[in-house]
């Protein structure tokens, strides 16, 4: 079955126009990238609350948390390399400490950024942002989900950071499917009794072909999006360890402080001793090539995926 | 975008609006309420045993001018969506900020000597939603004045007549994001914005021209295209004029480049670098104290 693709980031754009209309308070900055962000859509139609700040994100997100301070709802976007650790200090001090509800959505995230090379594929943002008190983190899977998470960010107050990839993505969800979501909830996009994959943004669609194959082999897998790695579900997560299966984390991020962090830390805690494994980017930088081959060799794919759990149930 | 407003009369107006800034009384006003302001500073410091003198004694008369005579704000009312702004991007001078917001009566004046001390809303820099009055949060240099930036364009966003004035050091001007706001406010041709550079020629490593060379700061003010006036920052008279003149001044923010002293008003505090950020002792205490004891006697006789 051929799967059908769009663009989250054309779905951001989209939304910000939805938004836009709906809320006068919406306003968005960009880094001179508004073309890839597609922060453009909004511009074209909101031009008077649109600002285009240049090359200079430093000051574009302390410019974002003034905004917000005469009750503004800015929409920050940029590259997720230039988003978050270029101006970890601006948005530690003027949106997190400051509680300001300044909304950074950030495109290119992970190594599927693809040709322009590790400089570009930001594999830390997660970690960086998950650290931060305050800090909602959030990475959709797919365009209709982006929609939504894009709209609670704007309805909901408080800082939050979502990222999405730069490819187009499978879409696997219908709006309907999605009515209910809300930030700090995960979805069970696959039920499954065998092993459990906690996947969030772009390895969603891996993680489910990953339980197609495992089918094929009478293995029955549950897969979580985890579409807001902080705060985690832990309620769900502890739902998951109860089911004594195998329990497997994906994400398009070093495995050090991301979701296959999060994950870890939480179970830890719980004294669960159930089999479990982190795939990401395993503490090194990546090189240029195109996206499906470096999944391939970076071990982020659906083949790999279905290994992993294989290994795992070997060690119940 | 023009200006086309009457300006409103400053709730801390204290010669009426139909006096000259220049008033006698109005500077006379200001300057018992800057020796005040140094005495709270003194006081917190010590009781704090920490914190940094130098550059925010050498703020004292900017921000009395801007808190007691300028500026349009209401203690009893500190998110009026109206009111002017002032951000201290130079966040370290927070006691002089604190003890302006004090004296404003945005919160009792004793609450100043808990400074620093668990369970005080006082933090040893500015946090925006912790202290009534404090705009935004300071400390890691060079943010303030893009956070003023932000609050001046939602400004003109919103049609509203208010002024953000962003109080920046000389050391912080080292910092790279106070020259991406530079660019950004004259880009957005921000006259809403205000800036005032605290030139006590001063920094931790030593003087600013040899631990990072800023002159000609005047030229590269004007070169980013921002209107530039350069005054003695302890003088009341040319703090409000320039003040004045910034309001009126049209289509550029403005700078005022304020000419000062670090440690200012304390004798052996004045121009000592080692005075910036260690705190006076028992002895140092006493001796400022007294200083200021008796400027405060000398100005009473001139009423």
């Amino acid at each position: 079955m051929t799967k059908t693709l769009i663009n989250p980031r054309n779905a951001y754009g989209e939304t910000l126009i939805e938004l836009g209309k709906k809320h006068p308070k919406v306003v968005v900055l960009d880094a001179d990238l508004s073309k890839s962000t597609k922060t453009i859509m909004f511009a074209k139609k909101f031009p008077e609350r649109f600002f285009e700040m240049g090359i200079a994100e430093a000051n574009m997100i302390s410019v974002a948390a003034g905004l917000a301070s005469t009750g503004k709802i800015p929409f920050v976007s940029t590259f997720a390399v230039f988003a978050t650790g270029r101006v970890y200090d601006q948005i530690r001090m003027d949106i997190a400490y400051s509680q300001a509800n300044v909304k950074l959505f950030a495109t290119h995230g992970g190594i599927s950024v693809g040709k322009d090379g590790a400089s570009h594929q930001m594999i830390e943002d997660i970690a960086l942002m998950r650290v931060l008190p305050n800090m909602t983190v959030m990475a959709p899977s797919d365009a209709p989900q982006t929609k939504k998470i894009v709209t609670l960010m704007a309805e909901s107050i408080g800082p939050m950071y979502a990222r999405v990839g730069r490819a187009d993505a499978p879409v696997l969800y219908k709006d309907a499917d999605l009515k209910d979501v809300e930030i700090g909830k995960g979805l069970i996009t696959r039920d499954g009794d065998d092993a459990t994959i906690v996947a969030c943004g772009t390895m969603v669609d891996p993680a489910l072909d990953a339980a197609d194959l495992l089918k094929k082999d009478g293995i029955s897998t549950q897969v979580i999006d985890m579409h807001t790695i902080k705060p985690l579900d832990t309620v769900l997560l502890k739902k998951c360890i109860q089911k004594k299966s195998v329990l497997l984390t994906a994400e398009e991020h070093s495995v050090i402080g991301g979701l296959g962090g999060a994950v870890a830390e939480f179970i830890a805690e719980q004294r669960s001793c159930l089999p479990f494994r982190r795939i990401g980017i395993k503490d090194r930088f990546c090189e240029s090539g195109p996206p499906a081959e470096l999944w391939e060799k970076y071990k982020l794919n659906a083949k790999y995926q279905a290994t992993i759990i294989k290994q795992l149930l070997k060690q119940k | 975008m023009p200006l086309t407003y009457p300006r409103q009369v400053p709730l801390f107006s204290m010669g009426g609006a139909f006096l000259s800034r220049a008033d006698p009384t109005v500077i006379h006003t200001l300057q018992m309420k800057a020796v005040q302001i140094r005495k709270h500073i003194i006081e917190m410091l010590y009781r704090a045993a920490s914190g940094h003198p130098g550059g925010s004694l050498s703020a004292v008369e900017a921000i009395t001018a801007l808190y007691f005579h300028h500026m349009n704000h209401d203690p009893q009312d500190p998110l009026d969506p109206n009111r002017d702004r002032f951000i201290l991007s130079k966040g370290h001078a927070a006691p002089a900020l604190y003890a302006a917001l004090a004296e404003s009566g945005y919160f009792q004046t004793p609450i100043l000597k808990k400074l620093r001390q668990l369970n005080c809303n006082l933090q040893g820099h500015p946090v925006c939603y912790q202290t009534p009055g404090v705009e935004a949060s300071t400390g890691s240099l060079g943010h303030g004045l893009s956070f003023g930036l932000g609050v001046a364009l939602g400004g003109k966003l919103d049609k509203k007549n208010y002024h953000v004035y962003v109080m920046i050091g000389d050391g912080e001007s080292n910092e790279g994001q106070i020259w991406e706001a530079a660019a950004a406010a004259t880009h957005y041709k921000l006259d809403n914005l205000i800036a005032l550079l605290d030139r006590n020629f001063l920094q931790i490593d030593g003087h600013t021209e040899e631990v990072m060379r800023l002159e000609s700061v005047h030229q590269r003010w004007s070169s980013f295209g921002w209107h530039v006036i350069e005054i003695n920052g302890h003088n009341f008279t040319d703090i409000l004029n320039a003040l004045d003149e910034a309001v009126s001044h049209q289509y550029q923010p403005t700078m005022i480049i304020l000419e000062t002293v670090k440690g200012k008003g304390i004798s052996f505090m004045e121009n000592n670098v080692d005075f910036h950020g260690v705190p006076p002792n028992e002895m140092e205490y006493k001796l400022a104290m007294e200083e200021l004891n008796l400027l405060q006697k000398k100005l009473e006789a001139q009423q």
